[in-house]
């Protein structure tokens, strides 16, 4: 998503040279939000998640099916799994993350022996073998993945167990409270619960048959999904000088960065493993695993490479402010939660609710001394979208939107 | 320039009212999208390219 925001960015930027693309799945883009959801509860194509194409991107090389293993920063060059190279002027680095695999004792880790995880359209296909009515699954992580997973096989009947180290589902971003009312709202769909706990091993043979908890609980298992965290795919960087802390430092014009913090001219990093910084907030650079930030950085790679290119440098556009809006959804069982901003940069006391109540439609404000830095809705559509503009400014205590 | 929005796709998220509110509205009582035109000006290109990268379930497609 990331390669091919940035791609069409570069044309519309003007970029009229050679554009190669090289992605080591074998599909064209596709949008991954629906693969926890539509795309587990019922066979969904390719072509149903693709992203439609613009006409401007008829003139790329698409080189699909092989990962980039190597980069040659000094020879300008890219090596390709499949033996093939590219010489580039210009990179954007768009490769994204990896599941985490768990190393546990028992059954050998794949959808084979029942052991998934959840990233590409293939895993989805592979996991919806796998769920059917009094189907026992096991759901390890209680993030996003991990959460939308589990109210998506309990949708489609299965008994549902869901494992995590955290104190609450999705509380790194939520809090506590929102984090205890999703559980609350799970549990009424009949989702079990384990929470404060880690993964001792798995059990059976070839064939996954349960779990062991650290805390010495044994559950049984017919299928079990890792959805604990994800690693930055960066590994094929490492004979370069980059500082790959954390996924891939960049400038605000998402310039990689090496060791010595001097950005790298004519090389992007953007998705899921850019670290930049948002002013929006403050100066330090993150990553942010959002579903919008793809597209944003893309967006500021276009014009900021094609100036590079034309020989403009990037002066021109590391004169123009980039606060991209962090800002993503997910849909379990009928809620729809919608969130704005960083909510996981709220002081520990910084939540509070903004309006609505918990145990129903609510919008809650995630504030960093007296600054609105996120806000999360569980319903409250469409009046959670007028909070958007507030993000990143104070926010009296008594405000009430449309006031 | 056509805006066609694919209405079975599309679950109201309203991004697209955020990236080009001249063409895109939600309605504050239903929540639900309205196209306030299908015809926009050429000079809001920009904006609903944007609001068609934007859209979660990419409803919103471009004629033209």
């Amino acid at each position: 998503m990331a390669g091919l925001r940035s791609a069409e960015a570069l044309r519309k930027n003007g970029f009229d040279g050679e554009l190669v693309v090289v992605g080591a799945e074998p599909h064209m883009p596709y949008n991954r939000p629906p693969l926890s959801k539509e795309v587990l509860a019922s066979e969904v194509e390719h072509g149903r998640v693709a992203f439609p194409l613009r006409a401007s991107m008829g003139e790329v090389d698409w080189r699909l099916g092989a990962p980039a293993v190597s980069l040659d920063l000094p020879g300008s060059q890219v090596g390709i799994a499949d033996g093939s190279s590219v010489t580039y002027d210009g990179l954007v680095i768009a490769t994204g993350l990896r599941p985490r695999r768990l190393s546990l004792p028992g059954p050998p880790p794949g959808a084979a022996s029942g052991r998934h995880v959840l990233r590409t359209l293939e895993d989805a296909a592979l996991l919806r073998e796998d769920l059917w009515p009094g189907q026992r699954v096991v759901v390890l992580g209680a993030g996003f993945i991990g959460c939308e997973v589990a109210a998506t096989a309990r949708t489609l009947g299965c008994e549902v167990a869901c494992v995590a180290i955290d104190a609450y589902p999705m509380v790194r971003p939520l809090g506590d409270a929102l984090g205890a009312e999703m559980q609350r709202r799970h549990e009424e769909q009949g989702v079990t619960f384990h929470l404060g706990v880690g993964v001792e091993e798995c059990t059976g043979d070839d064939r996954v048959t349960g779990v062991v908890l650290t805390d010495g609980q044994a559950l049984a298992a017919d299928v079990v999904v890792e959805a604990i965290s994800s690693y930055c795919n960066t590994e094929w960087l490492e004979s370069t000088d980059l500082d790959r802390t954390d996924g891939l430092l960049c400038d605000s014009v998402l310039r990689v960065t090496r060791e010595d913090g001097q950005p790298v001219d004519g090389v992007h990093a953007v998705g899921d493993l850019a670290r930049f910084p948002n002013p929006l907030f403050d100066d330090v650079p993150r990553r942010v695993e959002h579903w919008n930030i793809p597209t944003e950085t893309g967006k500021r790679v276009g014009p900021a490479l094609a100036s590079y290119l034309r020989g403009d440098g990037y002066q021109p556009v590391l004169d123009t402010a980039w606060t991209p809006m962090p800002a993503f959804w997910s849909d379990q069982y009928d809620i729809r939660l919608q969130s704005y901003g960083m909510p996981g940069l709220a002081d520990g006391d910084g939540i509070r609710v903004l309006e609505g109540e918990l145990t129903g439609e609510v919008a809650v404000g995630y504030f960093r001394g007296d600054v609105l830095v996120g806000v999360v809705g569980l319903g409250m559509l469409p009046r959670i979208n007028s909070y958007r503009a507030l993000i990143g400014h104070p926010l009296p205590p008594d405000h009430v939107t449309g006031e | 320039m056509k805006v066609v929005v694919d209405m079975d796709k599309c679950q109201d998220h309203g991004q697209c009212a955020f990236a080009a509110p001249e063409v895109f509205e939600i309605n504050a009582d239903s929540g639900k999208l309205v196209v306030l035109t299908d015809e926009p000006d050429e000079s809001l290109r920009d904006k609903v390219e944007e609001a068609a990268d934007v859209c979660p379930v990419q409803a919103i497609t471009i004629e033209g």
